[in-house]
């Protein structure tokens, strides 16, 4: 039984499958990688049945999730096109941080925030799959020089997705009935209104 | 190799001391590359202390045999014809493992105590700790550990740590028939070598000199060079070999700086949430939509 049939339909479940397939890839790659980086996360690699699991299962992890997650891009690329009003957004950011988001200029599917994010996962995915295969010493052996630069930028470009996705998720808390949008598709047209205005117009053509 | 020990200088991936109540004499393998004849009695005896057995290879047309250091094959002698003075010079290579003071391997290392390095300055592999992610190669300026395609663990050259642990000197020290190389404390070691390149010098090799080289903090496998100014010449021995400014970033620098700044984000995001509380959903615009609902 559904709660309420006018509730807005934001995410197919072919969306939903893709963005949850995702989702946990990186939590295993974010948990696994890290235990390799800083001795104060190794024992996250008992998740994972030990150290040497944990060195196996991540690249092929990887792989899984750099799949799931071009085709999420392609499912999402056209609406994450920057446009002047996501700009205006995106230098009033603090008005929103502080719970203030009414007077805010009216927010396509997604706002600027959710759009810089995009662009940098995508960005951030692409750098740690090409490095993540550099890294790859039981199947290749390159150049040490290029191994050693590619260790550095497939720290810091996990480092900084992994910020990125804690954002990612707090935001999915912190904006009430935005966690439904991604377990079973919609969303109130309440919150379409308040948070993403021009798309509720879109939608309900209002 | 695994032994009981209480003196171990550094572990790879640990942050607290190590088990260190006891200091030993730092020693050194002296390699006198002037004096070596390239017969590989030194291969042979790593071989048979070791117990390890490369596969059989094929000639590649030179001396080199096997052609690299692997998983089985710890020391391998190189070997290079380099023209100088208008005579052809042989100059020939024991490679393996530096056992360098400061260790790219154990610095790169991510698992606890995979690699340890004892105040004997010996660098050794516990292969029951690795997991076989090949970072000691990523950090290692000598180009040195294996992975073995049998286990997936990293090798390389123990300075037989268990002879030396018990007093012996290393088993290729002990097998080389011309005296070229040398076991016991670094300071005696560097006596002898001073006194040999008194010697080269007076033969006429007046860039003759020791190789240990401090941009690792010294190693404790050091050669004597005839030419010393140019290791390059002896099958690419590094001139300057430091640990790669990248590593030193990687696993320096970066780790407790992206540490620092995810738990920021993180405890950010808390502290956000309790002090501004939830963006809820306005209950005037739920209410508008209702009325336009109704009948
Ligand atoms: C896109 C595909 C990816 C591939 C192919 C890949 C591959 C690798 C490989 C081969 C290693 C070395 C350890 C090992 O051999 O298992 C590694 C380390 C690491 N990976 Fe990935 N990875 C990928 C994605 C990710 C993602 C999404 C994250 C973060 C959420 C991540 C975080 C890390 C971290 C933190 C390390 C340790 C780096 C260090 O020691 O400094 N990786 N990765
Ligand atoms: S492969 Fe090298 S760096 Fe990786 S765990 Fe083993 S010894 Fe340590």
């Amino acid at each position: 039984m559904i709660r309420n049939p006018k509730d807005l339909t934001r995410y197919t479940p072919q969306e939903r499958v893709n963005h949850w397939l995702g989702g946990i890839c990186f939590i295993l790659l974010a948990l696994s990688g890290l235990a390799f980086f800083h001795p104060a996360f190794w024992p996250l690699t008992q998740l994972f049945g030990g150290g040497v699991w944990a060195r196996i299962l991540h690249p092929f992890i990887g792989v899984l999730m750099a799949g799931s997650f071009l085709s999420l891009f392609l499912r999402f690329r056209s609406l994450n096109v920057m446009t002047p009003a996501d700009k205006e957004w995106l230098s009033r950011a603090g008005e929103m941080l502080d719970g203030k988001d009414h007077n805010l200029p009216e927010q396509g599917k997604y706002n600027g925030g959710q759009k810089l994010m995009f662009w940098a996962l995508a960005i951030g995915m692409l750098l740690l799959l090409i490095t993540g295969i550099v890294l790859w010493r039981a199947y290749f052996n390159l150049p040490v020089d290029v191994v050693r630069f590619a260790a550095v930028i497939h720290a810091a470009a996990a480092a900084v997705l992994i910020a990125v996705v804690m954002v990612h998720i707090y935001a999915a808390i912190w904006v009430k009935g935005t966690m439904r949008a991604m377990w079973y598709g919609t969303v109130t047209r309440a919150w379409a209104k308040q948070h993403h205005r021009a798309w509720y117009r879109q939608v309900t053509g209002k | 190799m695994a032994l009981q020990s209480l003196d171990i200088k550094q572990r790879s991936a640990t942050t607290t001391a190590t088990p260190s109540v006891r200091q030993t004499v730092e020693v050194a393998k002296l390699i006198d590359v002037t004096t070596c004849i390239g017969c590989k009695a030194c291969q042979a005896a790593c071989m048979e202390w070791n117990d390890i057995r490369d596969e059989i290879g094929t000639c590649s047309g030179v001396y080199d045999n096997p052609t690299d250091l692997t998983e089985n094959s710890w020391t391998v002698m190189r070997f290079a014809e380099v023209e100088e003075a208008g005579k052809l010079e042989w100059l020939i290579r024991k490679d393996g493992c530096m056992h360098c003071a400061d260790p790219g391997c154990l610095k790169a290392c991510p698992s606890p105590g995979a690699i340890i390095q004892y105040s004997n300055g010996i660098v050794d592999f516990h292969e029951e700790n690795c997991i076989g992610c090949g970072y000691c190669i990523t950090g290692c300026p000598f180009n040195v550990p294996r992975i073995s395609k049998k286990d997936g663990k990293a090798y390389k050259c123990t300075l037989c740590s268990d002879r030396v642990a018990v007093g012996q000197a290393p088993a290729c020290v002990k097998a080389c028939p011309t005296g070229a190389l040398h076991f016991g404390a670094k300071e005696d070691m560097q006596d002898y070598a001073a006194s040999r390149i008194i010697d080269l010098k007076s033969r006429g090799y007046d860039q003759a000199g020791l190789y240990d080289p401090p941009g690792v903090g010294g190693t404790h496998v050091m050669y004597v060079l005839h030419h010393a100014d140019r290791p390059g010449l002896y099958s690419g021995l590094p001139k300057d070999p430091s640990i790669s400014p990248l590593v030193s970033l990687w696993k320096g620098f970066a780790k407790p700086l992206a540490t620092v700044a995810m738990a920021a984000v993180a405890l950010g995001s808390l502290f956000h949430y309790v002090t501004k509380g939830p963006n809820e959903v306005s209950k005037q615009l739920e209410d508008e939509l209702e009325k336009e609902d109704a009948p």
